[in-house]
């Protein structure tokens, strides 16, 4: 199944987070990749949206290193973005 | 519209400390409550929250409410209603041990009690010292700690949530009384209208209407839209607390520990200039002085960057052994936000807004209030609200930190207990009107068929920047005369937003547009009520309004110690006295107020 519209608008809502921090490296990350995203990548950041803020910003800011090698490449995608 | 209606006892928008905390007493207490929430509950922006929760608690040596409570007034710049600071800082103990009987993950002592950690402001002896330490924390994530502590105690009482709602418009009947809220479902894009018995608001802030703002995106102010569009005045909104460092284009904080460890500001013309401000502090001078420069600098054309819009935070000085030791993730916040490294170049910085003070009316049980048959504190019957989006008013001119968190869990679980009283005394739902959805159909509507309008995107830059740039941290009469017109004008222009996408399914682009009509909302509140206030108060600062005999830091209590109420309708203004009468303790008349 290809990634649809509705599943981007989806994966953008679930980007608006309790921290300014991580919206803004996600918007930033829409911003670059959300064009190209395949099925894999989506379920992986869909994934990586469920964790709490706090968790998510010590994984995007590199101060935690990512234990989940299903999330790894997307939490990279996003630092770089 | 023909619509679907769902009926609840009680209806709750937001999913913060408030809106848990009062979802939780009405669950608990065998109601149907429906929370309505735009993102899931635990995302919500009290996550943000490091400081801890004020409470007298004196575990750390002896404390009192009275002291607590003469810190926040003192803190409110005599703002504060004295009768809710009392109740709040009364209550204040109660309800962290409540918390902590719920499971929330507190700092210990050796002994077991809560750890209470010392913060700004907090003193003993009624101001006089020394420092007291009052801040109840889970380690620096005490806003995260509340959430999902107050979120598994909502799941065990069954509470409904509706998640991924965005609510659109109170309900009110011909008397005025509330009977619930029309809410959008993302996934769908249907509306619904939740018919109540009682509607409580927890929306939180609307930092968000300033271009430097370290808000999430989330808070947008949509219940004081909602109240607004429903006739329904906001208090004191001219209050906003700024702090003088976040990240330019971004509002990501840097810590007050940067200037600490010697960093400095400087201008466009590489000058130190808060030598010129404050000769022996400089850049350690209080939030308020630097702010107050910073504006300044920029006021006069000395400010740097393209726009001369920013100045800049210079650390390189620093080397970057001290920087990566004492600083811990500045280069990292820098980099990543501003694209430059500290230890090479200056970080662009500008005063960035934090928090609201002023919100929707209410007075210490929860209850909104305005004038009406029973004088200026008239009840609204069936509507409530607590946290930031209401005001109730304990933080007044300026909020005493710690006491965010406070006020969330006292004045949340206070609403919840007056929407039980009132459910008690009236039972049954009151018939809908036959018009109860037709402001949110027509906004729809509006939007769907709206032609040759603007981009949502744009519009809500040019509040932000107008905001930014004319209702700031320090606050030029000129200016705010200019941004009086400028918002009224940007106000015609949200009416014709246009957004490009009609789908129906998990429509972002038609939430950003609704979303805008509440940021609108706010903005003028803002600047209506800034360019009205003059005096400086508390965190509202004016460059024609300075400290002379008989006003103290320029604040002018023959004239205007009482609190702004703007209304939607012809951005009219009334005022309303503060009450200066606690509910026990004796009143704590206003003087200069010095720290």
């Amino acid at each position: 199944m290809a990634v649809t519209e509705a599943d981007l608008r989806r994966l953008r809502w679930r980007c608006r987070r309790g921290l300014l921090e991580n919206d803004l490296l996600l918007e930033r990350f829409l911003v670059r990749h959300a064009a190209t995203l395949d099925e894999g990548r989506l379920a992986a950041l869909n994934a990586l949206l469920e964790r709490g803020d706090n968790e998510l910003w010590d994984l995007l800011s590199g101060r935690v290193e990512c234990d989940d090698a299903r999330l790894a490449p997307v939490v990279a995608m996003i630092r770089d973005a | 519209m023909a619509l679907a209606v769902r009926q609840f006892d009680a209806v709750v928008v937001g999913a913060g400390g408030a809106g848990l905390r009062a979802a939780l007493q009405l669950a608990e207490a065998g109601l149907r409550v429906a929370v309505l929430t735009k993102v899931f509950p635990t995302r919500s922006h009290t996550v943000a929250a490091q400081g801890g929760i004020g409470a007298a608690l004196g575990n750390m040596g002896t404390d009192s409410w009275q002291w607590h409570m003469y810190d926040t007034v003192k803190g409110s710049d005599w703002l504060g209603d004295q009768d809710a600071i009392e109740y709040m800082c009364r209550e204040a103990p109660k309800v962290v041990i409540e918390l902590e009987h719920f499971g929330m993950p507190f700092d210990r002592n050796e002994d077991g009690t809560v750890y209470q950690r010392p913060f700004g402001g907090h003193m003993q002896n009624m101001g006089a010292g020394p420092a007291v330490q009052r801040s109840c924390c889970a380690a620096d994530r005490t806003g995260h700690a509340m959430l999902h502590t107050l979120y598994q105690r909502n799941v065990r009482a069954r509470t409904q949530f509706f998640v991924e709602w965005m609510a659109l418009d109170l309900v009110r009947d011909a008397s005025g009384q509330v009977l619930g809220v029309t809410a959008l479902e993302m996934e769908t894009g249907e509306v619904v209208l939740f018919h109540a018995r009682a509607t409580l608001f927890a929306t939180g802030g609307a930092g968000r209407i300033f271009a430097a703002s370290t808000n999430a995106f989330i808070n947008t102010g949509d219940g004081l839209g909602m109240a607004a569009r429903a006739g329904i005045p906001l208090e004191d909104m001219e209050f906003y607390q700024f702090h003088p460092t976040g990240v330019y284009g971004a509002g990501v904080l840097i810590t007050e520990g940067v200037r600490g460890e010697g960093g400095y500001l400087l201008n466009k013309n590489g000058e130190r200039f808060m030598e010129r401000y404050a000769p022996s502090a400089k850049d350690l001078a209080s939030r308020d002085v630097v702010s107050r420069a910073m504006a300044t600098e920029i006021k006069e054309g000395r400010g740097a960057g393209p726009n001369a819009d920013y100045l800049l935070l210079k650390l390189d000085h620093l080397g970057p052994e001290v920087i990566d030791k004492r600083l811990p993730g500045i280069r990292e916040i820098a980099k990543k936000f501003a694209n430059v490294d500290p230890v090479r170049e200056p970080i662009p910085v500008v005063p960035t807004v934090h928090y609201q003070m002023g919100g929707i009316p209410t007075n210490y049980h929860g209850e909104v209030v305005v004038p009406g048959r029973q004088g200026p504190n008239t009840v609204v019957p069936g509507f409530y609200a607590a946290g930031e989006c209401a005001c109730a008013s304990v933080h007044g001119a300026n909020r005493l930190g710690t006491n965010s968190l406070t006020d969330l869990v006292v004045f949340g679980k206070a609403a919840g207990d007056s929407v039980i009283r009132f459910l008690r005394e009236n039972p049954g739902h009151k018939p809908l009107p036959a018009d109860a959805a037709e402001r949110s159909a027509a906004r729809l509507a509006r939007l769907d068929g709206q032609r040759g309008g603007e981009s949502v995107h744009v519009l809500g830059n040019e509040i932000r920047r107008t905001m930014q740039a004319h209702c700031g941290v320090f606050r030029f009469p000129d200016l705010l005369a200019e941004g009086v017109q400028m918002i009224r004008a940007l106000s015609d222009r949200v009416a014709r937003s246009e957004i490009q996408d009609k789908s129906k399914v998990f429509n972002t682009a038609r939430v950003e547009a609704l979303e805008l009509d509440n940021l609108i909302e706010v903005a003028r509140a803002t600047m209506v009520s800034a360019h009205a206030r003059k005096e400086s108060r508390g965190a509202h600062d004016r460059a024609d309004c300075h400290d002379r005999p008989g006003f103290p830091n320029g604040r002018d209590d023959q004239n205007w110690l009482k609190h702004t109420l703007w209304y939607k309708e012809g951005d009219r203004l009334e005022y309303k006295p503060v009450n200066l009468k606690p509910l026990t303790a004796e009143t704590i008349p206003p003087k200069a107020r010095a720290y």
